[in-house]
């Protein structure tokens, strides 16, 4: 049996700039290594012009966070926990949270964001509509291309919070969180779903492979996903999160059939988006009530986590939508580096 | 409140969503007005009440609120 495409362990990404240049130097050396740590994390400015969302720290971040799923090739798993990259990671993730919370509006109005997110505009905007209405094939598989960073670990993220949920909070976010993995069956766990739509697009389905492409925008909302996920103290963001996620999921997932029919696409992609307009139905409504309602009723504090959350989330997707459109509208690729052939 | 759960002493508890769907505990089988059967092995089906879903007999969250 061969070894799918989905289970590769990725390459060490190029870096972008003296933070992800110091760290991707490191994990190429053992672990412990010299203290790499302390000379990026003590720069004055450790984050350019770009900011914490800027491509240097949103990469380091990355690489930092894919220590904890899959790793990279050739490099020593002892990484995952070394003090100094923790430290680094530290840094960046406060600055990161810093920028987020200066983005949001903020509050604890729950209902408010959530009522929000469940009306359809009139007059939808976004990635999706744009694709449905008159994007072209390679504007298609540069969405996937993005895309893939996520959705080749989709639902993973969001599986470190189990242990931090109690009763029926725990019980339905484990019931959704078993259907993203295929309901017990290994070839309809939702990555591997999205993996066959890759082949079947001509792109290459292997985990992590396109890094190197996806610029700093599309890497934001896959950080704040392992952000939320990987501090037990942001358990009520991560849930917040995941909710807008699944309410914002079955109108974009309606919108890519129908662009994807007009293309003429192999049933391979139609299916991964259909399944996630029939599944995403149910998991908004069990995320919304038994999910976010029930961490909220034993934990009432963390109501505005959730808020934040939400707000996080909905600023990273438009940031990513933003940059996607204004690349395609005036004739570019809307890649760090472009798709070869 | 959830779904309910399906033992053999226990009811199976329907839940209706105000302005929304209507969540059974999975596996269902629907048969439709045209005789045909579709079935559902999902953990909880969203069965749509509004009549507008494209996915129909499922949910597909057509039934959301459009701002003018
Ligand atoms: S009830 Fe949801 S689409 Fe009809
Ligand atoms: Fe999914
Ligand atoms: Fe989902």
């Amino acid at each position: 049996m061969t070894e799918r495409a989905s289970a590769h362990t990725p390459r060490l990404p190029q870096p972008r700039g003296p933070v992800s240049a110091a760290v991707i130097e490191a994990l190429h050396r053992p672990c412990p290594g010299a203290a790499l740590a302390a000379t990026a994390a003590a720069r004055d400015d450790p984050f350019g012009e770009d900011g914490p969302l800027g491509e240097d720290p949103q990469l380091s971040l990355y690489v930092c966070y894919e220590l904890h799923y899959r790793g990279f090739r050739g490099v020593d798993p002892g990484w995952e926990w070394d003090p100094e990259l923790l430290r680094l990671r530290g840094v960046l993730e406060r600055s990161f949270h810093q920028e987020l919370l200066r983005g949001v509006a903020g509050g604890d109005d729950l209902e408010g964001e959530l009522s929000t997110l469940l009306v359809e505009p009139k007059t939808p905007g976004g990635v999706s509509h744009f694709l449905a209405t008159e994007g072209n094939w390679p504007q298609m598989r540069e969405y996937f291309t993005h895309r893939s960073l996520y959705q080749l670990k989709e639902a993973d993220p969001q599986a470190w919070v189990i242990p931090r949920l109690t009763g029926q909070a725990k019980a339905s976010l484990v019931a959704v969180e078993y259907d993203e993995f295929g309901g017990g069956r290994g070839e309809r766990v939702h990555a591997e779903l999205f993996a066959d739509l890759m082949a079947a697009a001509g792109l290459d389905a292997g985990y992590g492979h396109y890094l190197d492409n996806a610029p700093a925008t599309t890497l934001a909302p896959v950080n704040l996903m392992s952000y939320l996920g990987l501090h037990r103290g942001r358990r009520g963001a991560l849930v917040g999160h995941f909710a807008a996620a699944e309410i914002s999921n079955p109108p974009n997932s309606k919108r890519m059939v129908h662009a994807l029919e007009r293309l003429g696409a192999a049933e391979a992609c139609r299916h991964f988006y259909l399944e996630h307009v029939d599944a995403d139905a149910v998991h908004e409504q069990v995320m919304r009530h038994e999910v976010l309602g029930g961490l909220l009723a034993a934990e009432p504090q963390l109501k505005q986590d959730a808020v934040f959350g939400i707000q996080a989330t909905e600023l990273l997707e438009r940031r990513f939508a933003d940059h996607l459109l204004r690349a395609w509208l005036s004739g570019g690729t809307s890649l760090r580096v472009p798709l070869s052939g | 409140m959830r779904p309910g759960h399906c033992g053999r002493d226990s009811p199976r508890r329907i839940r209706l969503v105000k302005n929304g769907p209507m969540l059974v505990e999975g596996p269902v089988e629907v048969e439709l007005e045209d005789g045909t059967v579709v079935t559902s092995d999902r953990f909880v089906v969203a069965i749509c009440r509004c009549h507008r879903s494209g996915r129909y007999p499922w949910c597909d969250t057509s039934h959301r609120r459009r701002s003018g």
